[in-house]
């Protein structure tokens, strides 16, 4: 599968100062979904209609209506491209739907201190870029999110650096794989099965070693 | 000779087919279980023209979608995956275990019934809880479904190491305790972040002596604590269970693989990036209190304040979770009622779990308006209970009996706890909303579950009689 490439983004970011946040609360399972129980739809496996389940417990009522207290349904928030969030965002489970319905409103980049490890990994499958900063410059830049006049922040993967509405410049750190897939679209399979010779290699030498393997 | 390598480093290295300069590494993938959400990757191999690669290294049953009574009609978009998975199965030659297959059941419990689940292996499966597998010293983890395509077509992965953490538990544990209490423990101590970037190895006496079972429900929870990876280093609790299981190794091999998994254990003097020790002696049943699975006290305890939380933040979390549980700071655990009660899940669906929660049944009955319900994780599980009489001991307490499956667990396949309803649940995750819209869930011990069921609220199942 080609990757969705990041490169820059210039986008409102949304305040969400809560820790912990888990995939279920992302992408609620079907008991959970105000919009599955309400028979809006069945189960949404449609990517490009994921969108609505976006923290759907938190921003729909049974009847379809916004919750308004909900920062992702008050302006500007509802055009935010960047979400800010508090430690181990993502938490929980490993449901792709997570990062597929956070694109589905239109965030494309993640600030948190940190991230579950297995949601981390499928933003960069969508060209969602996590960016892990230290937890005082979070905190400041949620207080910077909070201010309701457009507050632009910009997002450069190439210079790896993140830059708040008072000019204040955040480096991050990220794994020289993955900016490169990130910048680049990359398809990973493609570029595996490239590899095919090395990886037959490898498993002629370890089903040797183990031929118990072989018999199932 | 090699330097001392942990048992998380041993299995990673002897599946690395390259390492990148920044760490990354390109590692092959032993096994796979798959489920219905397995759709998505297998239709993105379609879309590509790309074939799974090695067909017999998966294993594939559906069990999150699957209701877990009534099976012979249900319709929707639950039958729509289910289809489509037994179809890509067949189109693709993985075997598939259908739900009328006495071997069906939740992936995490037939993977290691079966015998597909091995020491040393490296696997992945698109659930979290892959975790699990880690009980008989398996490196095991949750991907995503971008991931798992990857590993249909290459049976590989690209990925960075975890660090490495090791979890010794020490001392006796009272009979009554199980391996749920002692995850809850390790996740009072850490924290659900505590695990963030690591692989989780438990050791220790108390862990030695802990049956499968409860091995199954520590790894199986070393999620919770952020950790992708549990794994005890397999030993001869292991490997006695493992012996005879129909995809075990066959006899001519059984010696050869023993020996080879004798050497899958940390070296001493290994170098672990974190070390967390616990004297589990004095540990006794835990409650979830809040909606993390690190919220948690002694059932003689009582719901914290937010006056005492460490930080502003946590002040601010314990709020929110205290008004979605309903639930004032000072409350005593033991006062509080309970509507429901589960027993099942990945966590806690096992043999075991199933006696322990009988054996505190056998002669009760449900409390008055509390509803109760068992879905063993297998059928294998099912029938071996019902060899045992074990159903008639739930029948009889006025529980529902029902089939494999996850659904309770996270309100699907029409199972879930209503708005405001408290349920006293073996399962792991006690998010708002995760068994049903406004669900309150305490996470417990089966035995625990099955004493607050007969009590209608939480009680001290070292007191119960």
């Amino acid at each position: 599968m080609v990757m969705q490439k990041f490169i820059r983004l210039k986008a409102i970011a949304a305040p969400l100062p809560w820790a912990n946040v888990n995939t279920d609360d992302i992408f609620p399972g079907p008991g959970a979904s105000p919009l599955v129980r309400a028979g809006r739809t069945e189960l949404i496996t449609d990517r490009s209609q994921m969108g609505a389940n976006a923290f759907a417990a938190y921003r729909w009522n049974l009847d379809g209506t916004p919750i308004k207290d909900f920062v992702l349904n008050q302006p500007p928030y509802d055009r935010a491209g960047i979400l800010i969030a508090r430690e181990n965002f993502g938490c929980g489970s490993s449901r792709e739907h997570a990062v597929w319905c956070l694109d589905g409103i239109g965030i494309r980049c993640v600030i948190a201190p940190s991230f579950g490890d297995i949601f981390y990994n499928n933003c960069f499958k969508n060209g969602m870029l996590p960016v892990r900063l230290p937890e005082q410059a979070v905190e400041g830049l949620l207080a910077q999110a909070a201010v309701r006049t457009e507050p632009t922040f910009e997002v450069d993967l190439e210079e790896q650096m993140i830059v708040a509405p008072d000019g204040s410049r955040h480096r991050f750190e990220i794994g020289d794989y993955q900016r490169h897939a990130l910048l680049n679209g990359l398809d990973e399979i493609a570029a595996t099965l490239a590899r095919l010779p090395q990886i037959e290699a490898h498993e002629a030498r370890y089903y040797q070693q183990r031929p118990w393997l072989t018999e199932t | 000779m090699q330097s001392a390598e942990t048992l998380y480093e041993k299995i990673w290295n002897a599946h690395l087919v390259d390492r990148l300069p920044d760490g990354t590494c390109l590692v092959a993938v032993d096994r796979e279980l798959i489920y219905e959400g397995a759709s998505v990757a297998l239709a993105g191999l379609a879309r590509t023209s790309r074939k799974v690669r090695r067909p017999r290294s998966v294993l594939a049953m559906a069990d999150h979608m699957v209701p877990t009574r009534n099976r012979a009609a249900f319709t929707g978009a639950a039958r729509r995956f289910i289809d489509a998975l037994r179809a890509d199965c067949e189109a693709a030659g993985i075997r598939y275990f259908d739900l009328d297959d006495q071997r069906h059941g939740i992936v995490h419990v037939v993977g290691p019934e079966q015998g597909f689940t091995q020491p040393g292996l490296l696997m992945a499966c698109a659930d979290s809880h892959t975790s699990s597998h880690g009980a008989v010293g398996a490196l095991a983890f949750g991907i995503g479904t971008s991931e798992l395509e990857h590993v249909l077509a290459t049976q590989t992965l690209m990925q960075r190491p975890s660090k490495t953490m090791r979890v010794t538990l020490d001392g006796q544990v009272h009979p009554a305790i199980a391996g749920k209490d002692l995850i809850l423990a390790v996740l009072r101590e850490i924290g659900v972040g505590g695990g963030i970037g690591h692989a989780i190895e438990f050791a220790g006496s108390a862990v030695a002596a802990l049956s499968m079972t409860g091995r199954f429900t520590l790894c199986n929870m070393a999620v919770e604590a952020g950790a992708r990876v549990g794994i005890v280093a397999p030993d001869e609790t292991t490997f006695a269970w493992l012996e005879g299981r129909p995809m075990s190794p066959p006899p001519q091999y059984w010696n050869a693989a023993v020996d080879y998994w004798r050497t899958l254990r940390s070296d001493d003097g290994a170098q672990f990036n974190r070390e967390v020790r616990l004297d589990v002696s004095t540990v006794v049943p835990l409650v979830t209190w809040g909606t993390s699975p690190d919220e948690s006290v002694p059932v003689d305890g009582a719901v914290p304040d937010p006056a005492h939380a460490s930080s502003p933040q946590q002040a601010d979390a314990w709020r929110r979770a205290l008004q979605y549980m309903g639930l004032q700071p000072g409350t005593r655990i033991k006062d509080i009622p309970i509507d429901r009660v589960f027993i099942g899940s990945c966590t806690n669906s096992r043999l075991d779990d199933l006696r322990a929660a009988a054996l505190v049944l056998r002669g009760h009955k449900l409390a008055r308006g509390v509803h109760g319900m068992v879905a063993p994780g297998s059928g294998v599980v099912k029938q071996a209970a019902e060899r045992e009489g074990l159903h008639q001991v739930f029948l009889d307490a006025g529980f529902e009996w029902r089939d494999a499956g996850c659904s309770m667990c996270y309100g699907s396949a029409n199972d879930s706890v209503a708005a405001g309803e408290r349920c006293a649940s073996t399962s792991n995750r006690n998010y708002e909303n995760r068994q049903g819209a406004g669900a309150r869930t305490h996470l417990v011990s089966p035995a625990m579950a099955a004493a607050a069921g007969v009590a209608g609220r939480f009680v001290d199942v070292r007191e119960f009689t």
